[in-house]
């Protein structure tokens, strides 16, 4: 299995997490992995990405344009941002709520998320919206996002793992109080 | 041997764990803090760790460790190189008796430092041997081997990983514990025909050195990691060749594993460049490509060895302009010079297609940072005045953001305070202000407090002391008391600190009092002389938010003061109102301190406005799964939103 992975957001959205809960689940399939991803003063409030790469034959963390199998865009807009790594006929995922950027709010005039998913239905067939905000409010936690995300990409097949394979890795990863609202969300898009 | 998930600057931690490195000193700086973070962690008993104050220090620490035989490994970034240059360019003259290894991160692009310097060059200015890892499974194993190389041959060595090896990940295979190779040593042995320079013996030493680099050339060219690649040479007529090393190597490599068009040359020690190789690598050929960051290191050894052989080979590069000479390279602008210089058939992605306006998103101040608060309170103070505001290197360089654009210059580590001392005395009427980090006061301002007072400056410094090294990942450093080997140790005072160099005017106060901030700014900057001002509090990293504020709807005028002066990532609008995202704000109040309506309280008291659901105190609800625990992670955001602030990274320090 060789799988290009890329999630997308801003930066504290989460993206960290998800990335390590991937490549941990890709390895305890004793698969190789090489992930990269931003580090450094980008990470506060701006545009952050995580590269992951799952399969023999690997040199380079970073994946090349055209070759994404699937973008997890925890952000509508950053997500069109990575939209040139998809390959033809990869998955898109996507959160329906937009952040606005600071300098929108300076310059009063908002940034429209909904402009940003309609241009990705134009790009993509395989496109899944969540609607985010709808999900965190019925699950009462407004932190599951990476969850949420991560488990329609499971869902969708595109990530080649199962929800046992990140069950597991949740489970020693997160402390165990955590680990009930960690499933649900992980589980949430299954039921849509 | 184990397998495990590793970023290459973990990695090289462990490399150095394995080959029984006995002490590791550095100073924080991105992309390469987390190497001795990773020792600290990660080290057996014998193992000694510092944060040392500078570079400088930290090389000198290294050094002295080397001349009893340990061995040793000193970290920083790369402009961290040049405040250590001193040192070290002296001990090359005197070479180690312990394997030392000199570790400097480059940051090609640059994507957090001041310059695109390359080592690779200052290897050579210095002639230091010089190693060039690609990924962190070779990063592992090579800074092993780099041990050998520098007590066999004396020398200490440079091992200059990049920004995109230092923070790549990739499971790779490690030693178990069981198989380290503890590092036994002599002890110091006194010989001042050794440890002493002096014109005499760097004379000697340098036709030695010499000599050496030769041999070490010779050396290299048998290494394992300087390799041609003959899985690509599966035509043994190839006219063409590429050379390329780091990072750029596994760009190249993925991309002739589907071209298949050119020999490929991996130097993985630029310095000194292995000839005898080199000279295999281009036989028969017509035309070489060479891929490297920063500057044509390669390309330019390339044409020495065609003009000292005359070898009809042409040399294309940065040089050249075939591939561009600044910024970083990636998969894809690799990908493209390949396929342009091998005249392949370039398939290439669509892109992105008239796509909409895409958000801009500069790094900014946290929200509830205490910088902006401090930055606010003087740029308020000093408004109408004639001023100059000198930043420093660290989170508060962002202070030159809009709206607070409150740093006028940068330069580096420390250099504020000089440059607001030179303006002062070209301009004797400006009002001259340097701002500077707690971290970088210990780091490299002090001689600048110093100078000045002696020199008698009209000057008000500014000390940000958040109590913290925040920018690289929250280091501890002099003034924190903690030390990276688990002491409690006594916490240097900077008021002492600036009391004992002679500064009568020292006031500290905490910046999220604006009133008395906005006081003490006044009252401070007109005093003659050197004075300073301390504005502590810590970085909102270190502590747990008081709960966010909320803007009561009816009484905002909408005049949206909040917005166009702090600049606070938490202060949104949301459907023309103002609105505060009880995600992010920590509730420090600096809003409804300004606010001229009063329209900003914490939730209890006021009318949310109806509008949207962000500020409302519910926004905030208990959080089953978002507090963070006892030990910093969080959960089910789970450790990003911990894990975010731990390791944003940063330029040169603080
Ligand atoms: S209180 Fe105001 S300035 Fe402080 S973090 Fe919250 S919104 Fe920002
Ligand atoms: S400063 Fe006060 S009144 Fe003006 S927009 Fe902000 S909250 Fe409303």
């Amino acid at each position: 299995m060789n799988k290009n992975i890329i999630l997308c957001g801003v930066g504290g959205q989460g993206t960290v997490l998800a990335s390590k809960l991937i490549a941990a689940a890709a390895m305890k399939k004793d698969l190789p992995v090489m992930s990269a991803e931003t580090i450094g003063m980008a990470q506060r409030g701006g545009s952050v990405f995580s590269h992951i790469r799952i399969g023999e034959g690997l040199h380079s963390p970073m994946i090349a344009e055209g070759t994404a199998d699937v973008i997890l865009g925890f952000e509508p807009g950053e997500a069109v941002r990575m939209l040139p790594y998809l390959k033809d006929g990869g998955q898109v995922i996507v959160s329906s709520r937009g952040i606005m950027p600071v300098t929108a709010a300076l310059s009063g005039t908002p940034y429209q998320s909904g402009e940003m998913i309609s241009y990705l239905k134009t790009r993509t067939d395989h496109l899944l919206v969540i609607d985010t905000e709808k999900a965190c409010r019925e699950l009462g936690s407004s932190r599951v996002l990476n969850m949420l995300l991560l488990g329609a990409a499971i869902h969708s097949g595109a990530l080649g793992l199962t929800d046992t394979e990140i069950k597991e890795v949740i489970k020693e990863r997160v402390p165990e109080k955590y680990h009930n609202i960690n499933f649900r969300a992980l589980e949430y898009t299954h039921s849509l | 041997m184990h397998k495990e998930f590793l970023m290459g600057n973990e990695a090289i931690a462990l490399g150095a764990i394995a080959a029984g490195v006995n002490l590791v000193s550095g100073y924080p700086g991105t992309p390469s803090s987390e190497v001795l973070e990773t020792v600290a962690k990660r080290r057996t008993s014998d193992i000694y760790v510092e944060w040392s104050v500078n570079e400088k220090t930290a090389m000198e620490v290294a050094s002295g460790a080397a001349y009893t035989g340990a061995r040793c490994m000193v970290t920083m970034k790369q402009v961290g190189l040049n405040v250590a240059s001193d040192p070290l360019m002296s001990l090359e003259y005197i070479g180690v008796k312990g394997g030392m290894v000199v570790l400097v991160a480059d940051d090609p692009g640059p994507v957090s430092s001041q310059t695109e310097q390359d080592t690779r060059c200052f290897a050579a200015f210095s002639k230091l041997p010089c190693f060039d890892p690609s990924d962190p499974q070779e990063a592992y194993e090579m800074v092993q081997e780099a041990f050998e190389y520098s007590e066999q041959y004396g020398t200490p060595v440079f091992f200059r990983p990049t920004t995109r090896v230092c923070h790549g990940y990739a499971s790779i295979t490690v030693k178990d514990e069981t198989e380290y190779q503890p590092h036994r040593f002599e002890g110091f042995v006194k010989d001042t025909g050794r440890w002493v320079i002096f014109p005499r013996l760097s004379y000697q030493n340098h036709i030695k050195i010499e000599a050496r680099n030769v041999k070490l050339a010779e050396d290299f060219s048998r290494y394992s990691r300087n390799r041609i690649y003959p899985a690509c040479e599966r035509n043994q007529k190839l006219k063409k060749g590429v050379v390329s090393g780091g990072i750029s190597f596994t760009y190249a490599i993925e991309t002739l594993e589907q071209l298949g068009m050119a020999r490929l040359f991996k130097v993985s020690t630029p310095h000194p460049f292995p000839e005898q190789l080199a000279l295999e690598f281009l036989d028969g050929l017509e035309e070489v490509l060479c891929i490297e960051e920063l500057d044509p290191v390669l390309e330019r050894e390339l044409n020495y060895l065609c003009g000292k052989h005359h070898l009809p080979v042409k040399i294309y590069g940065k040089l050249t302009g075939h591939v561009k000479n600044a910024g970083e390279n990636s998969r894809d602008s690799v990908q493209n010079d390949l396929v342009q210089f091998l005249g392949a058939d370039a398939g290439g992605s669509p892109g992105n297609p008239d796509p909409p306006a895409l958000p801009a998103r500069p790094p900014v101040l946290c929200a509830g940072c205490p910088h902006r608060a401090s930055f606010y309170a003087v740029k308020t103070a000093m408004k109408g005045r004639k001023t100059v505001f000198c930043g420093d290197i660290g989170c508060y360089t962002l202070g030159n953001a809009i709206p607070l654009d409150m740093v006028d210059t940068c330069l580096c580590m420390g250099a504020g305070l000089g440059i607001a001392q030179g303006i002062g005395h070209m301009e004797p009427d400006t009002a001259c202000f340097a701002f500077v980090g707690d971290s970088t006061f210990f780091a490299s301002a002090v001689t600048g407090v110093i100078n000045a007072v002696y020199n008698q400056a009209n000057m008000t410094l500014i000390i940000l002391d958040n109590s913290t090294t925040a920018m690289t990942g929250h280091q501890p450093h002099p003034g924190t008391g903690q030390t990276m080997m688990g002491e409690i140790v006594q916490k240097i005072n900077i008021e002492s600190v600036l009391r004992g160099i002679g500064l009568t005017v020292v006031e500290t106060v905490n910046p999220l009092d604006y009133q008395a901030s906005l006081e003490c700014v006044k009252q401070t900057a007109d005093e003659p002389g050197v004075k300073a001002i301390i504005f502590k509090s810590p970085c909102i990293a270190l502590t747990r938010p008081s709960g966010s504020m909320t803007v009561d709807s009816r009484k905002c005028t909408g005049c949206r003061k909040c917005i166009r002066e702090l600049g606070c990532p938490a202060l949104i609008l949301s459907e023309g109102r103002v609105c505060i995202d009880s995600s992010l704000c920590t509730g420090c109040s600096l809003c409804a301190q300004i606010c001229p309506a009063g329209a900003i309280c914490s939730p209890k008291g006021c009318t949310p406005c109806p509008a949207c659901a962000v500020c409302s105190p519910k926004g905030r609800t208990p959080d089953p799964a978002g507090e963070a625990d006892a030990s910093g992670n969080n959960s089910s955001c789970p450790a990003d939103d911990a894990c975010h602030l731990a390791d944003q990274g940063g330029v040169h320090n603080e």
